[in-house]
This record gives C-alpha cells, sequence and structure tokens, in this order.
C-alpha cells in the first residue's frame, strides 16, 4: 500500500477534478478543556494550520480521538467567532470519555461542520420559544448567541430549560446573564430536586403553565431527547403555534456525516445531511411512528 | 442506442480477442467464473474461464448449478457477487496515525488507481451500479476511491436471453436489455448450429476496442434472434413486483401485521444487504497496533440488520426484526426513490436466492398489496 502525507488530493482519470477525501479528518489543537457539570465538559479548540472555521448555528463536526474513534458532536460557540471554537460533551461512552481525558496541547481530528442550521433570521420580527432538555443547550447556544447579537430584530424570547438536577444544568452564569436582559424570559426545571433547589421541578413541558404565548406570533426551536421533544411539540401545537414555525434537531448513529454510511437514515431523510435542524412539518409524520 | 448499421457480430475468439486487448491496456479483467459450484466475479484471463456450458438454478433460499445442454458462454444468471466488491470493497483503509508526542500524524492511503474491465455485467446490475453512483459520487462530498475506480471501469454488458425464477427486472423496468451505461453490450446466440455474439458499443472507448477485433456488419436476421432471445427472457421472469404507488403504500402501512409476520421468519442475518448490489451501509472501524502508537481507520460493509446499526448512546432505536426488516425493505422500495429519485431495488432477485430461509421481497410487498390497512 502506498501511503502519502496529509489529506491526498486525487485526479480521477478523466474528469481531472480534484476530490478532497472528506472521511479524512484536519487536525485540532486543544486550546481549553474545562468541566461544565459532573459530566460534561467543554473543549475550545483551534486547527494546526490557525486557519478560521466557519459554521452556523446548529451545525456539527465529527470529533476524532487516536485510535478510538468519532463522535458527532454540535458546535456550541459564538458562530461570529471564526478563530477557536467549542464543543461541550457528555461523557457517556468510549469515545467521549477519552476526549474528557485529553489536556491542553493534545490533538485531535475534527471533519465538519456538517448539517442543516437553526436559521434564525426566519424570526425577526416573532417570539421565539427555546425548549430545551440536557445536552441539547449545546447545539441551541450558538442560535442564542445569533439571537442577541441582533436582539432588535426579534420580540420576545422565552428559554424554557429542564435538566437531570440543578447540578446538570449548562452554562449557568450565561442563563443568569440571559435572563437578566429585557423581553427575555428563562425558565428552568429539574427531574430531581433536594432541599437547596428552590426553583421548579418536573418535565420542562411543565415551564409551559408559567408562560403566555402570544402563539399565532410564535416561532420555536426544540433540542433534547427525542421523547422530551415529543411532549415538548405537542403542547407548542396544542398552544396554537403552528406546525411550520417549529424546528428541531434529531439524533441518530452516525458514522461519516456525508450520506455515505446509511446508519443516520429517517426514513426519507438522512439525519446528517437533511438534518439534524429540521421543520417539524417536514418529519411530522415520521416523528410519531416507532422504531423507525 | 446505435443505428442497425452499427451493430456488429462477432464469435467468440473475437471476445477473447476484446479481453486481451484490454488486458495489454493494463486493465484487469474479471468475470463471472465457476468457484465451489457457484458463479461469482473474479479475474478471468479469457474466456475459457467463464463458466461455459453451465447455468444456475435459482429460487428463494436455493441455488444449484446445473450442466447445460450447449457450450454458452454467459447461459446463466447473478450469482451471490455483485460489482459492488470491486467499486465499493468490502474492506477499505481509510488512514493510518502515528502518534507524534502530544499530537499525531494522519497518512492518507493513496487512491485505488486500478482500471477494472468487467465482462457480463447484466442489465439489473448496470442500473445498480449508476443506483450506487447516486450514493458515492452525486453530491457535495464524493467518495475519491469509488469516483476514481468507476472512471476507469470498462463495461461489457451482456444481454440476458433468459431469466432467472427469482428474476424480476422486467418489472422493475431495469432490464433484460441493456440500454446505457455499458462500453460495449454483448448478446448470445447459440442455436444447434450456430453459435454468435451480438455485439453494440456505447461509449468511444467501446467502439475503439471494438474496431481492433475482427467483426462483420449483422445481418437483420442475426439481429431479430438476438432481441427475440431478450424478449423471451423478458416474459419469462420468475417473479414481478407491481411498483405503482408502491412508495405510498409502504409508507401508509408501517404497522401493517405482515411485518411482525415477516419478523418472525427473518433470521437478521443480513445475508440479503450483503448480496444486494445496491446495499451500500458501511461501519468504520479503528484498528491498533498494541503499543499504542499507530493506529488504523477502515471502512467496512455493514448491514442495517446489525443490532448495533442505530444504537446511540441513550438507546437504540431499531432493536426488533420488524424494525430492521421494514427498515431494510422500506429503504429498497419508498424511501430510496425521495433520496435519490430511484428505486433501490433493480429485480436480480439475490436477497431472494440468498436468505436462508426464503423470504421473498416481491411476496412480502404482494402481502401488503393484497391487504392495506392504510
Ligand atoms: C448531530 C449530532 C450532534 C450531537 N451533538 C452532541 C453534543 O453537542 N454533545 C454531546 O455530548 N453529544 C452530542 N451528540 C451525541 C454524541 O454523538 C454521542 O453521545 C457520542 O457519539 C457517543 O459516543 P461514545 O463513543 O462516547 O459512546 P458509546 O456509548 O461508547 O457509543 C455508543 C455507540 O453509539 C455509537 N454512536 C454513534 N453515533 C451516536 C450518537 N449520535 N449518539 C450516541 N451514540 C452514537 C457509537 O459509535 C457507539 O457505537 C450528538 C449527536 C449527533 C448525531
Ligand atoms: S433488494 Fe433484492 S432483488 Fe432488489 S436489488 Fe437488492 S438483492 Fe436485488
Ligand atoms: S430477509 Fe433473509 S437474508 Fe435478509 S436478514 Fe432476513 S433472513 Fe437474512
Ligand atoms: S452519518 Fe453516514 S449517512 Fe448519515
Amino acid at each position: 500500500m502506498t501511503f502519502i502525507e496529509g489529506n491526498n488530493p486525487l485526479l480521477p482519470a478523466e474528469t481531472n477534478t480534484i476530490i478532497t477525501d472528506p472521511m479524512i479528518p484536519n487536525l485540532f489543537t486543544i486550546k481549553k478543556i474545562f468541566w461544565e457539570t459532573d459530566d460534561t465538559f467543554t473543549i475550545e479548540i483551534e486547527s494546526h494550520d490557525k486557519s478560521s472555521f466557519n459554521f452556523k448555528p446548529g451545525q456539527f463536526n465529527m470529533l476524532y480521538v487516536f485510535g478510538m474513534g468519532e463522535s458527532a458532536i454540535s458546535i456550541c460557540s459564538d458562530p461570529a467567532k471564526n478563530k477557536t471554537i467549542l464543543h461541550t460533551i457528555h461523557r457517556v461512552g468510549n469515545v467521549t470519555s477519552k476526549l474528557s481525558q485529553l489536556k491542553k496541547g493534545d490533538t485531535i481530528g475534527v471533519r465538519g461542520p456538517f448539517g442543516s442550521n437553526w436559521d434564525v433570521t426566519k424570526f425577526y420580527g416573532k417570539d421565539v420559544v427555546i425548549v430545551v432538555g440536557g445536552i441539547g443547550l449545546a447545539p441551541l447556544r450558538p442560535a442564542i448567541y445569533s439571537i442577541f447579537k441582533e436582539r432588535k430584530k426579534f420580540n420576545r424570547i422565552i428559554i424554557l430549560y429542564g435538566a437531570r438536577t440543578a447540578l446538570d444544568l449548562l452554562y449557568r452564569v450565561e442563563l443568569e446573564h440571559w435572563s437578566k436582559t429585557k423581553n427575555v424570559e428563562v425558565l428552568t426545571t429539574i427531574d430531581r430536586g433536594d432541599s437547596s433547589w428552590r426553583g421548579n421541578i418536573g418535565v420542562v413541558t411543565n415551564l409551559f403553565n408559567y408562560i403566555k404565548l402570544d402563539a399565532m406570533n410564535t416561532y420555536s426551536m426544540v433540542c433534547g431527547p427525542e421523547i422530551m421533544m415529543k411532549f415538548s411539540i405537542e403542547e407548542l401545537v396544542k398552544l396554537g403555534v403552528e406546525e411550520k414555525n417549529i424546528y428541531l434537531s434529531l439524533e441518530r448513529n452516525m458514522k461519516c456525516a456525508i450520506g455515505f454510511c446509511g446508519h443516520c437514515q429517517y426514513t426519507s431523510k438522512f439525519i446528517c445531511k437533511d438534518g439534524p435542524v429540521f421543520n417539524y412539518s417536514q418529519v411530522k409524520d415520521i416523528f410519531n411512528l416507532y422504531e423507525v | 442506442m446505435n443505428d442497425k448499421n452499427s451493430i456488429k457480430v462477432v464469435d467468440r475468439n473475437a471476445i477473447d480477442g476484446i479481453i486481451s486487448l484490454l488486458k495489454s491496456e493494463g486493465f484487469i479483467t474479471v468475470g463471472p467464473t465457476l468457484r465451489d459450484k457457484t458463479i461469482i466475479y473474479d479475474e478471468i484471463e479469457n474466456t475459457s474461464e467463464l463458466p461455459i456450458g453451465w447455468t444456475d438454478e435459482q429460487e428463494a433460499g436455493h441455488y444449484r448449478i446445473k450442466r447445460r445442454n450447449d457450450e454458452a458462454l454467459f447461459g446463466y444468471n447473478v450469482g451471490p457477487h455483485s460489482w459492488k466488491k470491486y467499486l465499493f470493497p468490502p474492506k477499505l483503509e481509510l488512514f493510518e496515525a502515528n502518534k507524534n508526542g502530544k499530537s499525531f500524524e494522519i497518512k492518507t492511503i493513496l487512491t485505488d488507481t486500478t482500471k477494472y474491465a468487467f465482462i457480463g455485467v447484466r442489465s439489473c446490475e448496470l442500473h445498480a451500479i449508476q443506483i450506487q453512483d447516486k450514493v458515492f459520487n452525486n453530491w457535495q462530498y464524493k467518495d475519491p476511491n469509488y469516483v476514481s475506480l468507476r472512471d476507469r471501469t470498462f463495461i461489457i454488458a451482456v444481454n440476458c436471453t433468459q431469466a432467472g425464477k427469482t428474476c424480476f427486472c422486467a418489472s422493475m423496468d431495469t432490464g433484460p436489455r441493456a440500454k446505457k451505461g455499458f462500453d460495449l453490450s454483448i448478446t448470445e446466440v447459440i442455436n444447434p448450429n450456430e453459435h454468435y455474439f451480438v455485439v453494440e458499443s456505447g461509449s468511444d472507448k467501446g467502439e475503439d476496442i471494438l474496431s481492433k477485433v475482427e467483426t462483420n456488419f449483422a445481418t437483420e436476421e442475426q439481429i431479430f434472434k438476438a432481441d427475440a432471445e431478450i424478449d423471451s427472457a423478458s416474459r419469462n421472469m420468475g417473479r414481478a413486483l407491481i411498483t405503482d404507488g408502491i412508495k405510498d403504500l409502504l409508507m401508509n402501512n408501517m404497522e401493517h401485521p405482515q411485518w411482525n409476520d415477516v419478523a418472525a421468519r427473518c433470521l437478521t442475518c443480513a445475508n440479503c444487504t450483503m448480496v444486494c448490489p445496491t446495499c451500500f451501509c458501511n461501519n468504520v472501524e479503528d484498528v491498533n497496533d498494541i503499543s499504542g502508537n499507530h493506529t488504523e481507520r477502515w471502512r467496512k460493509w455493514d448491514s442495517c440488520f446489525s443490532l448495533d446499526f442505530s444504537k446511540v448512546a441513550g438507546g437504540n432505536f431499531r432493536t426488533s426484526p420488524k424494525a430492521r426488516y421494514r427498515q431494510w425493505m422500506t429503504h429498497k422500495l419508498a424511501s430510496w426513490i425521495d433520496q435519490f429519485g430511484t428505486s433501490g431495488c433493480v429485480g436480480c432477485g439475490r436477497c431472494i436466492t440468498w436468505c436462508p430461509v426464503g423470504i421473498d421481497i416481491t411476496k412480502e410487498v404482494k402481502a401488503i398489496q393484497d391487504n392495506p390497512v392504510n
């Protein structure tokens, strides 16, 4: 077998077009790694050649750990900043555990950005309800940053956020900051409380009881475990939000992120290239089927 | 298609001539050949390595080779192999990486530039190749290995003059006549007192090769006989599948009791996906050496029937055999149409023949067609 350094441009016989292999990662350095909660951490990364990295809110990367494998992880930093990017990662298995053990200065492989995005420009002049469960806040944070960058173009912003326990709430400083902004409401709830928690307890859909929606003027973005998204969307629709104004981000097993491996198929959709962000009306029929 | 005047007729020597010309141009010539009582695809040197005088007998869960009473070169249908094993190899190394302090270096594998000449590609298989083109060479991202091999491939199609008992290309509109996507196409005509091959070229490259071997213009009678053989294959398809409205039918019947019925029989062995010429699912795996300083990433064929296929950290989206069979069949016949603008099934019948319990995709569809719940 013959090897060459780096990503090899190929010259096919007749076409003479150059194809770069989309399965080869680019090398990035860990600039920072820190824990957000007991089992969730954030890495800040920069490409080895210091080139900028542009992405849209809701897109994801495939992060490669030497010898271990790849995981699909959303980009959670401000899309306006492209020198370094952030990923918040829940440690759940092989790759994510190995990622959590990396140190500043270590190298990982990155392929991306991939997938569809939250297009907040569609929400200009409207109320935006963001419904989040757990790690789902990570893929939504770039959208929230984009909204805050052009705050005046949007009307009310409501963030409903559910986590397992108080200690599992992500980005607490920012939540605090957002909640103090005019015309922004941030409501949190946790599944299990203890004596120190004075906030809401229960599933995120309970939080709908505490807000009044101007349903006809509301757009919504939903991200979290599938069951949580199901109930949240049901609730939104019940409150009168139009299905075509609801967006959600789906998760499936992913091995390639480019439509080659078939793993992420969701009937007629590939979550990696048609998603992960979908308009609810696009996937509604499939969303309520079992085991597709 | 060519006009009738450019249709040639050749004998077996000319086929050998074509193979040796291709070899002299650096092509690896692959074609059907007999191994362990099965007709498979492998490298061949000349026509003597073809399964001359053999045919195959196929039924659901059944495959047997039989002697013919003539010396036909191409007198059989498709076996368990398909050409995808060359263009989309079962195992492909993507890259290697070596540790270097806190960092590592990636070495990519030089793209495969082998020139394959496929000899004896059936019409259904041509369609299957064109379907895989849409997966690996269709949009923003391309598989460089696939594109490299595909661009260099020379294709000699063979028109089917007999259909197997599990074939249903006629109803899928994918055969038995090869209409496009080949460099040369051959129709073998064999009668008690004559044995000839009607040849058409489908590309400049094919035309060029054909001009270098001894040919004659085909007579009207020769062409007529060849066409009649293909028509008879078309009329004698072992099976049929009604495709009208199939996408909506399946999508509206995702909870049909037939899925439970087939799930009770299916072993989730994944044979059907391995033999299917269009199935493209794959997995990526890492292989490490003992020092921990060297690692390789490999791509391997995978199947939507494997249990881990849809696993995520929080659970597994498709564990029941019902969900897995349903995913496979609805992908082939319904969602594929949305994804790639064509059916994912070319009616080759392999999944029927090679299913150990004889599950038949045409019968499963018919059961739903006859009794839709929605
Ligand atoms: C578009 C997208 C965006 C995501 N964004 C984030 C994020 O921002 N932060 C975060 O923490 N997680 C995110 N995930 C989930 C993350 O990809 C998985 O948790 C991770 O791949 C698990 O890998 P592991 O090896 O640590 O776990 P293991 O438990 O060892 O792996 C479980 C098995 O599932 C496979 N697997 C493949 N794809 C997934 C998947 N999508 N989810 C779970 N398992 C998978 C693994 O390869 C393995 O076979 C995202 C997933 C998708 C599809
Ligand atoms: S689904 Fe079966 S009949 Fe259709 S192309 Fe695949 S193997 Fe052939
Ligand atoms: S349909 Fe047949 S070949 Fe396919 S997985 Fe089931 S038992 Fe195996
Ligand atoms: S992740 Fe491979 S096809 Fe979507």
